[in-house]
């Protein structure tokens, strides 16, 4: 267990819903969910949720902190938006979601071997390096992430594909040397360490 | 018409050698023909897309797109920003309405910015280059450009997600939006009547992390558009065009289906249809070639 997650159950003892409020982006929206469902049917990957937007929502009322935080439920939003259209209630849902992930991740309750929870790491890494995104860098990242071996069968079974991207000009194995980037990524760096220290003074100083 | 300026926000995939490359290539061809001119933001970044979230805390996120919006107040000024990325778009959108949205938010933003001496105050109104099409020069104007009808044309407008919720197009529906069948129909072509998949999900950035359960969706997606009789899909999405396009091969090996639909951009039909030549209008960046279009170009 994480230094981190140890202070939040401290912290907050029973109240879950509490914990998410003050340290889930848009987690104070959770308790206006009525359990309707559009969001849930609404979700193109809805059927692979084992829970899906509305039941997370009041198993975090209901103060299921480890069902909630293991799941592997909200690292399978596509960013579609659906959710968030149609609910009758205006919940950022797409925005809880991503929150949610964030959040269980920092606390190190993640489910580690969902892949989408390994990509979604990657290409924030790969971002920040330079200020901008290496598609090729990322891609072979993506198929390298379960170990070399079945990285090569990933990469031979997706040779098409990047055949067919470099034969069209959208992709360059000169990407490896270097490849686009920010002229001050120094800068950027900066920027991005000064607001996670500001985040994190936040949620520290957060009494709810 | 007068000439119009935007600040432009260009986005990761659409630089050289990269996965939207040829999106860019037939945007700046479409630019050029109405008399567009669009001024890049010096040194932009990258927004961090919709899966920035799990490295990426809320402000850091928010800290991304405020620098671009921060580098084009500066060197853009009393221009709107445009992207051509509905990721790019959507992130610098909703960062501005956070920012907006709560003092305390703006306050910190400023002051991770001023790290790198930058300040951002967030009043520049965020497009995506549809409504600039739409809004400031209407179907009317953009069909007088129209050299070469693309006529006997079935086309089926994929608008996909992000271009089209949480923000979609001014006047339009989330659930049946016109505007991308109006443009086919005013570049002479004839667009895909009811088509069903219109508005689902290809997967987004799950189609590298999920492939099999973003496959299911591409599948439904492009069979829908088979249906419906058409010779091609139109999007102007960046994602949606690649996920739709570059996996068929698997598709079909999987699910023993024939597909082969070329999969272009709204600004791809456009510059076919002001008579540009076919890498004018990015043909060359076709994984699966959209001969009609290749046809009509090299008329």
């Amino acid at each position: 267990m994480s230094n981190l997650n140890t202070a939040m159950v401290e912290k907050y003892r029973n109240d879950f819903l509490k914990e998410v409020e003050a340290n889930v982006e848009e987690g104070d929206w959770v308790k206006m969910c009525m359990q309707c469902g559009v969001c849930s049917g609404s979700c193109p990957l809805g059927p692979h949720w084992e829970h899906p937007p509305q039941e997370l929502f009041m198993m975090i009322r209901a103060g299921k902190r480890d069902e909630v935080l293991n799941s592997s439920s909200m690292w399978m939003c596509t960013s579609c938006y659906n959710c968030i259209a149609r609910c009758p209630r205006g919940l950022p849902i797409t925005h809880i979601m991503h929150g949610l992930a964030h959040y269980a991740d920092r606390l190190g309750l993640a489910p580690k071997e969902q892949p989408t929870r390994k990509f979604a790491n990657k290409f924030w890494d790969n971002l920040t390096k330079t200020g901008r995104v290496n598609e090729l860098k990322l891609g072979l990242a993506l198929y390298f992430m379960n170990g070399f071996g079945e990285g090569i069968k990933t990469a031979l079974k997706m040779k098409d594909v990047g055949l067919g991207m470099v034969k069209t000009k959208r992709m360059s194995p000169m990407e490896l040397l270097g490849g686009h980037k920010c002229k001050d990524a120094g800068g950027l760096q900066k920027i991005l360490k000064k607001a996670r220290e500001i985040e994190l003074a936040k949620a520290e100083k957060f009494e709810g | 018409m007068a000439k119009k300026e935007y600040s432009f926000y260009p986005g990761c995939s659409s630089q050289k050698a990269a996965s939207a490359s040829n999106y860019q290539v037939s945007v700046q061809t479409m630019c050029d023909e109405l008399d567009i001119q669009l001024n890049e933001i010096p040194d932009w970044n990258c927004c961090s897309a919709s899966i920035g979230y799990a490295g990426g805390g809320e402000l850091p996120r928010l800290a991304l797109s405020a620098r671009n919006m921060a580098l084009s107040e500066q060197a853009n000024p009393n221009q709107d920003i445009v992207a051509t990325c509905a990721a790019c778009w959507l992130a610098t959108k909703e960062t501005q309405e956070r920012l907006h949205g709560d003092d305390a938010l703006m306050d910190e933003t400023n002051q991770a910015l001023a790290e790198a001496g930058l300040k951002v105050k967030g009043d520049q109104n965020i497009r995506h280059m549809v409504e600039v099409l739409i809004e400031d020069f209407g179907y009317d104007e953009l069909g007088k450009h129209v050299k070469k009808p693309l006529e006997g044309m079935k086309i089926a407008g994929y608008v996909g997600c992000q271009t089209n919720r949480p923000f979609g197009i001014d006047g339009e529906s989330f659930e049946n939006p016109k505007y991308l069948d109006k443009l086919v129909e005013t570049m002479g072509a004839d667009p895909v009547a009811n088509y069903d998949k219109k508005v689902s999900c290809c997967g987004g950035a799950l189609a590298f992390s999920e492939p099999e359960k973003s496959q299911a969706l591409i599948k439904d997606i492009i069979e829908a558009a088979y249906d419906g009789g058409a010779d091609m899909i139109v999007t102007p999405c960046p994602v949606c065009q690649m996920n739709v396009e570059v996996y068929q091969n698997h598709i079909n090996q999987k699910y023993n289906t024939k597909f082969k639909m070329p999969v272009v951009y709204y600004s791809t039909l456009m510059a076919v249809a002001y008579g540009k030549s076919g890498k004018e209008a990015g043909l060359d960046g076709q994984v699966i070639r959209a001969k009609q279009l290749e046809d009509i170009a090299g008329k």
